[in-house]
């Protein structure tokens, strides 16, 4: 059993659609009993059962943490991924069985922190409708900004906005809105943290400006989930458990381990949380890290791989499982 | 430089200049020597957006070595106590980019550092030099009280009188280290007192 992915067994009890892009699935216990509870920013990692294929995907809460009667999360379907939000979008309906890990927490809000500024991109809305609700009912303090790309595609745009005011700043690319970032950085109260979730490259700018800005690393939070990428197929060996696997194209190292019966830790699937890393006993070609956990330096040794994003190009690898 | 004993001691750093706006150096006697290295390496402008709050001790030695660095603002104060409406003032008006430089004795660090801490820095945040003095600031866990400039093991209690062990258990919410009672069974037991915390 992997480290904190203990299951749950589950039934969709609804689906909405919410926009073109986006729709939405609740869950509750197949046995009536309360899910257990968990913090702003939780996510599960949903098991999808795809033909002989098993995908497993991590979703952030957005429900209130206050409810626990169900999970509530939201898919943006991803026309040229590797199918997982289209397997959601297409397969799953109300009353499909299904299993999710139990909640883990790589984006927990640091609640002695004197104020909390919320900074979303697109569906990286979703651990904030969680957070804000967490917040709001303790009084906390906070204000987020939301940018997307239209209003049709604002998701939860107008229920944030309702239920928060003017703590809720939206930004439509289509009408040329941006977040005034440096102005918005340097005038926030001592104590302030900071969280951000969106495309890999909003991330990277926040974090950057608000380094150069002088925010302290331990305030500056952020949610990265990078699907893993798909690639050219590679060889593995695995020398604890002695097999040799084929890793597909459009299959990650963990999902192929795991279709051979090995069974490694993992938390986010996503690269970010460390739970997976992996020793590598010898190599002959070159890594693709896509890991955003490993320090560079480990990605030059050579030393180590994190198998639910980096890849592999080159004759061969034998790796530490 | 104070070693690490058990988990609480806190441990100090040497300062560096980092990134952000504003720089607030609060410093006592040779930790202003902590901020003069440290601006060997600062970039160009650095001190241009600094404010250095010093207290100079007995000897008023380094106020014209914290002087020659110009920053935008110099303040020097006699006391800690009298600086402290100063400091509160500064970090309840300040933002997010303001960062900040404690050197000097682990009183001064302590007790700055206790005010950082309720105006929302994490201690983690702060940049520490410990420079100067080892004497401590105890607190007495059987009457409270503070006794400051602690140099002796066992030390006398300024407020009650009894004689503790100055433990190296440290509270970062009272900026002090714990005093144990040293001879509860037998007050007339009295171990020998030397000077350790110079
Ligand atoms: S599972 Fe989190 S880094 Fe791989």
């Amino acid at each position: 059993m992997s480290t904190g992915t203990t299951k749950l067994d589950v039934v969709v009890s609804d689906v909405v659609p919410v926009n073109e892009l986006v729709t939405r699935f609740h869950f509750r216990r197949r046995d009536g009993e309360l899910l257990p509870t968990f913090s702003g920013g939780a996510h599960v990692v949903v098991e999808m059962r795809d033909g002989d294929r098993t995908r497993l995907n991590p979703y952030s809460l957005m429900g209130s943490p206050l409810d626990t009667r169900e999970y509530t999360i939201s898919v943006r379907r991803d026309d040229v991924g590797r199918g997982g939000s289209l397997f959601m979008h297409r397969s799953v309906n109300p009353g499909l069985e299904m299993v999710v890990s139990y909640p883990v927490n790589l984006f927990s809000l640091d609640l002695r922190a004197k104020k909390h500024l919320m900074l979303a991109g697109g569906i990286g809305i979703t651990p904030f409708m969680a957070q804000t609700a967490q917040l709001a009912g303790s009084g906390g303090n906070f204000e987020l900004h939301y940018t997307c790309r239209t209003a049709s595609l604002g998701t939860y745009a107008d229920v944030l906005q309702e239920r928060y005011g003017r703590r809720v700043r939206l930004y439509h690319d289509d009408r040329d809105e941006r977040i005034e970032l440096d102005r918005l950085l340097s005038s926030q109260p001592l104590g302030t943290h900071l969280y951000v979730c969106g495309p890999t490259g909003m991330i990277n700018w926040v974090r950057e400006r608000a380094a150069a800005l002088g925010w302290p690393a331990e305030t500056v939070h952020y949610e990265h989930f990078a699907a893993p990428q798909p690639g050219l197929p590679f060889d593995v060996t695995l020398a604890v458990s002695g097999k040799t696997i084929r890793v597909g194209e459009q299959q990650s190292l963990l999902e192929a381990m795991e279709a051979a019966g090995v069974d490694p830790p993992y938390l986010c699937r996503g690269g970010v949380c460390g739970q997976c890393e992996t020793n590598v006993v010898s190599y002959d070609g070159k890594f693709i890290h896509n890991d955003h956990w490993l320090s560079e330096e480990d990605h030059r040794s050579g030393c180590k791989i994190m198998p639910c994003v980096s890849r592999f190009e080159g004759k061969s690898l034998v790796l530490e499982r | 430089m104070a070693a690490k004993t058990i988990i609480s001691r806190p441990i100090y750093g040497t300062l560096s200049p980092q990134p952000g706006k504003h720089h607030l150096f609060v410093a006592d006697a040779e930790g202003a020597l902590a901020i003069v290295d440290m601006a060997r390496t600062a970039p160009p402008g650095f001190f241009d957006g600094a404010e250095i709050v010093f207290i100079p001790g007995a000897d008023g030695k380094h106020v014209a070595a914290l002087e020659a660095l110009k920053s935008a603002q110099f303040h020097v104060a006699p006391t800690f106590a009298s600086l402290l409406p100063r400091l509160k003032q500064t970090l309840a008006n300040a933002h997010m980019g303001l960062r900040l430089y404690l050197a000097g004795t682990e009183g001064l660090i302590g007790q700055a550092m206790q005010v950082a801490l309720e105006a929302g820095i994490d201690h983690t945040s702060m940049q520490t030099e410990h420079r100067g003095s080892l004497a401590r600031r105890m607190q007495c866990v059987h009457c409270k009280g503070i006794t400051e400039n602690v140099t002796t093991q066992p030390a006398t209690c300024a407020h009650c009188g009894l004689l503790l062990l100055v433990r190296d258990h440290y509270s970062r919410r009272l900026a002090a280290f714990q005093g144990v009672c040293i001879n509860a069974e037998d007050r007339s037991e009295i171990p020998p007192i030397e000077e350790v915390f110079p």
